[in-house]
């Protein structure tokens, strides 16, 4: 029973971290960028929709909104970097994230904000539900179905708003950037702007998920964006593992969002198995680091058989 | 219809890999010239090409292009006038993306692009009529993506995608150097061909001094950042390669014709 609930658990925490995840892939396989300013714009959003909610008592929907902004802003200054004063991709993502911990210390004014009996996204939906006593059931089952369902609800909608987005003339420009600049610029593209696109984009995105992850856990902390990106590539390559050959791009992006819950269920099942939660990142960067040489290991596999040395 | 004057290009000034490939070039192409350029290893043919293109903004001198100062305009922004095919079969195209993909991409090529859906069911028509006229059977294919493609294809596909917005100047970079000769020989053929179809003004870099006497109505002949030799109508009609090696050595003060400059 305590497995499941903590699965059932894995399954809402992997839906609002997704866009996340959806994010990261933007950037990293499609304008093949290793954007490192993910970190900075995960707690970025996170500590612009507390600091809102608790502060000025903006409704907390809208903190979701302005959070995006935020990060979009963010990506538009590690873009702008990158293009316009030619700083290597990896350095760019740096210094933007190592700005944001300043800027989001600054946002606080303290390193974390709590939440407890704020109005939050999930105050505002339980209200409308009936008591948990009503629906007999357990109040943090309630409060997980709750999360699970806005978790849902943002990933789907983001799912297609990227599925259109990228189907766009811009989008299509996007995309080839990632693949081949010469040739984007050959066919009258101005390049820097769709990297500087694709980073806004990436970016708006992360930040929306730091925010869904803020209010569902209740507090907003300026660390809460380390590793952010490892946590995003996981979901990619899980995502890529279990589909395969995904056959199109809609079924990509889902690949990504049922990649995000499966690696929030390792996550728990490893926690459950007794792993130290010190130990997380260390697990987290291992696995990676396998799926991401998987695809080496097997070209060398396959040229040891046919005798290379 | 393209004026280039005085022009010149050092790479790496200052340092101990400092180069100067352009020592002054003048060429001046007319409406439906197809020029074919040869020359030896940096000899400055490229550079001239990527000049045209964007790619490197010279030293001095000046590129006009139907009356439009061209020198210093961006790259992408004079993307919309050229047409352009590279030495590398993968540089013409986006590997990841499908064949009707970088079509459109190709057919946008000096429009802005909006949000509007990136390819219409219109256009698909357009690009299975074009690439029939191919005959590689990428007719069928329209979504297969192109790193599926052999060198040979994505090349014709790169030339149909130069040509498929009439460009007012045509640039072939070694277009062929990097495919085998049978395929290299179709792709020459199919270069002409759409040049011809389509009237448009071509520039053709190539090694091979046969292809170069064989297709189209000027040769220019470049050595050591300059043109040594420009050769049209009649004359180039008649010349044979064993002419252009002896250009070519009286020039070069004895030095042979390497080993790229293929003889035959």
């Amino acid at each position: 029973m305590n497995i499941l609930m903590a699965m059932f658990g894995a399954v809402s925490q992997g839906l609002v971290w997704a866009t996340l995840a959806l994010g990261v892939y933007i950037t990293f396989r499609i304008l093949n960028f290793a954007d490192m300013s993910c970190e900075g714009s995960f707690a970025l959003g996170g500590s612009v929709s507390a600091v809102l909610m608790v502060n000025i008592g903006v409704n907390p929907f809208m903190t979701v909104i302005v959070a995006t902004l935020a990060g979009m802003v963010a990506g538009a200054i590690t873009g702008i970097l990158h293009t316009k004063l030619k700083i290597p991709a990896i350095l760019s993502g740096i210094l933007t994230m190592i700005g944001l911990y300043s800027i989001n210390l600054r946002i606080m004014g303290q390193a974390n904000t709590s939440l407890i009996g704020q109005t939050t996204m999930i105050t505002i939906i339980r209200k409308i539900l009936p008591t948990p006593e009503v629906l007999g059931i357990k109040d943090s089952t309630l409060q997980t179905w709750v999360v699970l369902a806005i978790g849902l609800v943002f990933t789907v909608a983001v799912i297609g708003l990227i599925y259109w987005y990228f189907g766009t003339e811009i989008g299509c420009c996007i995309r080839a950037t990632g693949n081949n600049e010469t040739m984007v610029r050959a066919q009258g593209v101005n390049t820097d702007v769709m990297k500087i696109l694709g980073l806004v984009i990436s970016n708006g995105l992360i930040a929306l998920s730091g925010a869904l992850v803020t209010q569902s856990q209740g507090f907003a902390d300026v660390k809460m964006g380390v590793g952010a990106i490892v946590i995003g590539l996981a979901s990619i390559v899980i995502g890529e593992v279990i589909f395969l050959r995904p056959r199109n791009f809609a079924s990509r992006l889902l690949s990504i969002m049922i990649g995000s819950v499966i690696y929030r269920m390792i996550i728990a099942l490893v926690l459950q198995l007794g792993l130290n939660t010190d130990d997380l990142k260390l697990f987290t960067a291992i696995v990676v680091a396998i799926a991401l040489s998987i695809p080496t290991l097997k070209k060398n596999r396959a040229a040891t058989r046919k005798g290379a040395v | 219809m393209l004026k280039i004057t005085d022009l010149y290009k050092t790479f790496n000034p200052g340092t101990v890999n400092e180069k100067q490939v352009l020592k002054g070039v003048d060429l001046e192409l007319k409406d439906k010239d197809f020029v074919t350029v040869i020359g030896g290893n940096g000899a400055g043919k490229s550079t001239i090409l990527n000049m045209i293109a964007g790619v490197h903004y010279p030293d001095k001198g000046s590129i006009v292009l139907e009356d439009e100062d061209i020198t210093y305009i961006p790259e992408y922004k004079r993307a919309k006038y050229l047409g352009r095919v590279f030495q590398d079969p993968m540089m013409g195209t986006a590997s990841n993306m499908a064949i009707e993909e970088n079509l459109a991409l190709a057919y946008r090529r000096g429009d802005r692009r909006g949000f509007a859906w990136g390819i219409t069911k219109e256009e698909k028509e357009i690009y299975v009529d074009k690439l029939k006229e191919l005959d590689l059977g990428l007719e069928d294919r329209l979504t297969t993506k192109v790193g599926l493609l052999s060198g040979g294809q994505r090349q014709a596909l790169t030339l149909l995608m130069a040509a498929l917005r009439k460009p007012k100047l045509l640039l072939l970079d070694e277009h062929t150097a990097a495919l085998d000769p049978k395929t290299a020989e179709k792709v020459l053929k199919l270069s002409e061909q759409i040049i011809s179809d389509n009237a448009l003004t071509a520039l053709m870099v190539t090694h091979n001094m046969k292809n170069a006497i064989q297709y189209g109505n000027r040769l220019i002949m470049m050595y050591d950042g300059r043109i040594i030799y420009d050769v049209s109508g009649e004359e180039k009609r008649n010349l044979k390669v064993n002419d252009l090696l002896e250009k070519f050595q009286s020039v070069s003060g004895g030095e042979f014709a390497n080993d790229r400059m293929m003889l035959s």
